[in-house]
């Protein structure tokens, strides 16, 4: 699970492009939308699709990425229950 | 009606950043666009993470504005209504070729919302006015090179017509790292002559 939220700081840093922003930065508890790592709707849309992309999961209702999306914590613990890849 | 002159005007090439032909940033030349518009953001701006979402071409268009719409030369409560016209020849082909690679495996179709959103020039624009909170009239040209009469024309009309007192003109141009950027501010009372030949002059020389 350690390495699983590693990997998802990394994969969202780069791929959300996080300037000046490094792993240890990020605890697995910060809101990452809103006053935490200050995320918005179009980053929203690019996890969804790093989700289908690197871990095989499809959102079948976008509205459900609100509770996913909250922290690290509960993105890998959504992952590791979910993922098919 | 008096003849309307140029406040200031701002160049962004070979890594270099220009204010009324004054260096303000100049860095190697051999560093790509990325690594140069990274160490001028640093320089020049420093208090808007979001630049680093952007594409290329938006952030071309941002640095340039933003030494020009920083600068001491515009007043804050002057910007909400300045007008914006812009013009480039590539459009946002480099950013549309990007997000065409996200979707064109039908294997790997994973189109990217990112990208997407940058697949018009005018979004530009939209930057520059998030950035500075301009609510002005504007318009975006893709034109084969860079005419110094449609710009012309369109900023006197936009003034005489009272759209607006102020027009940031100019050209932003990104496409498979070659880059060009070039903007003034049209006024009633600048420094500059506001006509054609003057215009081609600077753009040329900078």
């Amino acid at each position: 699970m350690d390495e699983l939220k590693k990997e998802l700081k990394r994969n969202i840093i780069s791929q959300l492009n996080l300037e000046d922003i490094d792993v240890s930065d990020i605890n697995d508890h910060d809101a990452l939308f809103g006053d935490g790592l200050g995320l918005d709707s179009i980053d929203a849309l690019e996890l969804i699709v790093m989700l289908e992309k690197d871990y095989g999961i499809k959102l079948s209702d976008p509205s459900e990425g609100k509770n996913i999306f909250t922290s690290i914590e509960l993105l890998s613990r959504y992952i590791s229950k979910n993922r098919t890849k | 009606m008096k003849d309307l002159s140029i406040i200031a005007y701002c160049s962004i090439k070979d890594n270099t950043i220009k204010l009324n032909n004054t260096t303000r940033v100049a860095k190697d030349p051999k560093l790509s666009f990325l690594e140069f518009a990274k160490k001028a953001y640093k320089e020049q701006v420093l208090d808007y993470p979001k630049f680093f979402k952007m594409d290329n071409l938006s952030k071309l268009a941002f640095l340039a504005s933003d030494v020009l719409c920083n600068s001491d030369i515009i007043k804050n409560e002057h910007k909400e209504h300045m007008a914006i016209v812009l013009s480039n020849r590539s459009s946002s082909l480099d950013t549309d070729r990007k997000y065409q690679a996200t979707i064109i495996d039908p294997k790997n179709y994973y189109p990217s919302p990112a990208l997407f959103v940058y697949t018009l020039p005018n979004i530009t624009i939209g930057e520059i006015s998030i950035r500075h909170k301009i609510k002005g009239e504007n318009a975006f040209f893709v034109l084969n090179k860079f005419n110094a009469e449609i710009l012309t024309q369109y900023a006197i009309s936009l003034i005489e017509n009272k759209k607006s007192n102020l027009v940031l003109c100019g050209w932003v141009d990104y496409d498979e790292k070659k880059y060009n950027a070039f903007m003034y501010i049209v006024a009633r009372n600048g420094i500059y002559k506001h006509s054609k030949e003057f215009i081609n002059k600077i753009f040329n020389s900078n």
